[in-house]
């Protein structure tokens, strides 16, 4: 017998199961395939506004920073806005996505854009999410040339920018439109949900920011709800 | 590092640790933090005792199902092109981790946390076989430092001050200038985040344990708040998952359950600062990420729980609660537990795993409070299993012989109501009569085990049971 069929014996021998009986097949394949939504908290369920209000808050208390403009083309100037105020230099690396791609970097003369993943050099690195979750202040983020994984890693501080139209209330609604966008049962190699900036309290319990990922998470909200 | 079971010797264990000052000072921190954060994360949250029922039915739910939601998750991660192991021991579980590391001809390995590692005592065997393990979230890298194992499952360091970390910095990193300052906690992360920088950056593979594995689309998670266990998975050549059967949850929506009560009840946060979902190696157009991405699922005792007492037992998410909440623990930290799993949770698993002929002290070193049930956010009745445990060690005949005369001598009386009343009748009235002077004793006999570190106060002279006997006549004369 194979590691795996003595694995699967044992677990039905301790169960007093067969595997075959077609009733428990079929409360699995039923759960699988309607994945019933469990106790959701009221403090998301809000109208559209309120919504990005309580991400903004949650964000907030998460220890990350948020601006607010009013339509993309503004991203840029918030970005170079972001490092000025921290004294970076005016460097940051960002992936493919379309909707950074055709920004107007250009109108930040001093900022330099380059495109890629991060190898660790890269002070500052700029996503797009999929989506944020206003329940806990939540990014979503995946993967892909658009949005390289290694850039919400490796560089010190992580500017995200995400549709006000995005940001839901809950998880489910995230898991929602992942199987939208990506097919049932289908998930892109990772999806990175992030609530603030790296943390260690490994000493003493004493919380420190910036432990091996980023030590700012800088999130721009475009746009309305 | 020392992974051979201490439990055996618990009591010397646990005496040793309340002498160590250095871990006293540490473990006040356990008890003023953590459970004032879990507290108010709780509170904030009007949802969440419902949310933790709803976590334990889901668990509930996957055991009686665990063989089938096993095969559908294999199917969607073979589908993504990743590669799942069956390990029944940890041996098995070692040699599988050892021959993908060869094939890859790895020379270092990166970790993230897992205490599925711990189980297998994986750096160990790695080292053993010429491949350097580095473990890379701070409180596992300073233990590995130190050659120690994790004294607690969320916060492997916590029995370490800030003193006891720099001496062992400074005596590792000596590539560093030896008069630079490292007083303050943020010195000392900066240090390991350098030195560890390097690590990720080197490494061929990358493990880590899982918080989860979704059946629906073959994903395992990880909870962390450093992101050491994100650098870990995203930049080596192959990402190899240790996981536990019971790690298996069926849906995205039934995870989401699970995470709105693990970093709560854990580190009381709404939700860690990482949870990240990972679905098979890269794909053709990534441009990063691991090539190979491979699971290796663990039962190493695990199955034989399935339908039996501690089945139960199986919904644990790891989120160190009960420990937080102990005041064994409290007063004697995570090592004296003797192995991998330390606190309430330690002592109904661990003899599980390993024997309880082997860990039998540790259901025992409870005082009954029910805290831990109290704050499980999965709800496992864990005085009761202790209590089960206790059973099975006396049915086994396990425990010593004084233990065990003595029980029998209380069981004389306890099934004879008449004789019990009579015989405590008279130890009462005797012990009113010879400790009515000091109104307490500093010694008896029999009883030195209590005596030798506190006084025995002296009774008033009637039982409970007369005294609710005469004030029941008196009320009833009223």
């Amino acid at each position: 017998m194979s590691a795996r069929d003595t694995l699967l014996a044992s677990i039905r021998r301790s169960l007093g199961v067969s595997g075959d009986e077609a009733p428990r097949r079929r409360v699995v394949a039923d759960r699988l395939a309607t994945h019933p939504v469990g106790v959701v908290p009221a403090r998301g369920q809000v109208a559209p506004f309120e919504r990005v209000a309580l991400f903004i808050k949650m964000m907030e208390f998460a220890s990350g920073t948020v601006d607010l403009v009013s339509e993309a083309d503004e991203v840029p100037s918030a970005v170079a806005d972001f490092l000025r105020r921290h004294n970076l230099p005016m460097q940051v690396r960002r992936g493919e996505d379309r909707r950074l791609a055709e920004l107007p970097w250009q109108r930040e003369a001093t900022l330099e854009v380059t495109t890629g993943v991060s190898d660790g050099a890269q002070l500052a690195s700029v996503s797009h999410a999929f989506g944020a979750v206003a329940e806990t202040g939540t990014m979503v983020l995946t993967s892909g040339a658009d949005n390289p994984t290694t850039l919400n890693f490796l560089p010190d501080n992580h500017v995200v920018v995400v549709d006000a139209k995005d940001i839901s209330g809950d998880y489910e609604t995230v898991w929602a439109r992942l199987r939208n966008k990506y097919g049932v049962g289908i998930m892109p190699r990772t999806v990175n949900l992030i609530t603030g900036p790296s943390r260690s309290a490994d000493i003493e319990q004493t919380l420190i920011l910036g432990a091996h990922g980023p030590r700012r998470l800088h999130v721009i909200v475009v746009g309305e709800p | 590092m020392s992974h051979v079971a201490t439990s055996p010797r618990f009591k010397d264990n646990a005496r040793a640790a309340l002498a160590d000052a250095d871990l006293q000072a540490s473990l006040k921190f356990v008890e003023v933090n953590f459970i004032a954060r879990r507290r108010e994360a709780a509170d904030r949250l009007p949802e969440f005792e419902a949310l933790r029922d709803a976590a334990r039915d889901i668990k509930d739910h996957t055991l009686a199902h665990l063989d089938l939601y096993l095969e559908a998750y294999e199917a969607r991660v073979t589908a993504s092109g990743g590669q799942v192991h069956y390990a029944a021991t940890a041996e098995d579980a070692r040699q599988i981790v050892l021959q993908i590391c060869r094939r890859l001809g790895a020379r270092t390995v990166t970790k993230g946390k897992s205490m599925i590692g711990e189980e297998l005592a994986i750096n160990d065997f790695l080292e053993a076989n010429d491949i350097r393990p580095i473990e890379t979230d701070l409180g596992e890298y300073i233990i590995q430092l130190r050659g120690e194992i994790p004294s607690h499952i969320i916060a492997p360091a916590v029995h370490l001050t800030k003193a006891q970390i720099e001496a062992d910095f400074r005596r590792v990193h000596t590539h560093l200038p030896a008069d630079r300052n490292l007083v303050e906690p943020t010195t000392l992360l900066a240090e390991a985040r350098g030195v560890l920088r390097e690590k990720f950056l080197a490494a061929d593979v990358g493990i880590t344990g899982a918080n989860f594995l979704v059946a629906e689309t073959g994903t395992s998670i990880i909870v962390t708040n450093e992101g050491n266990g994100d650098l870990t998975q995203t930049l080596p050549k192959a990402h190899i998952v240790l996981a536990s059967i019971e790690k298996m949850v069926p849906t995205l929506e039934d995870v989401s359950t699970l995470l709105r009560v693990l970093a709560r009840s854990a580190t009381g946060q709404e939700m860690s600062v990482y949870t990240t979902l990972s679905t098979g190696p890269r794909r053709a157009d990534d441009p990063d990420g691991p090539g190979e991405y491979h699971v290796v699922i663990l039962d190493n005792g695990r199955s034989a729980m399935l339908g039996g007492s501690f089945q139960e037992m199986l919904r644990c998410i790891r989120c160190g609660a009960c420990m937080n909440h102990c005041p064994v623990y409290h007063a004697v930290g995570g090592h004296a537990y003797g192995w991998v799993y330390p606190g309430p949770m330690g002592a109904v698993l661990t003899p599980s795993l390993i024997g309880v002929d082997k860990a039998g002290h540790l259901p025992n070193a409870s005082t009954f409070c029910g805290r831990c049930e109290e704050v499980c956010p999965v709800r496992i009745p864990l005085p009761r299993m202790m209590r089960s445990w206790r059973e099975r060690e006396f049915e086994r005949h396990l425990s010593p012989a004084t233990v065990r005369s003595g029980l029998a001598f209380w069981a004389l009386f306890a099934r004879r109501p008449r004789l019990y009343g009579w015989a405590t009748g008279i130890a009462a009235r005797m012990l009113a009569l010879f400790g009515r002077a000091k109104g307490r004793f500093g010694w008896l006999p029999l009883a030195s085990g209590w005596t030798r570190y506190r006084d025995f106060p002296s009774p008033q002279g009637a039982t409970f049971q007369q005294q609710w006997r005469t004030r029941r006549k008196r009320s009833s004369d009223r």
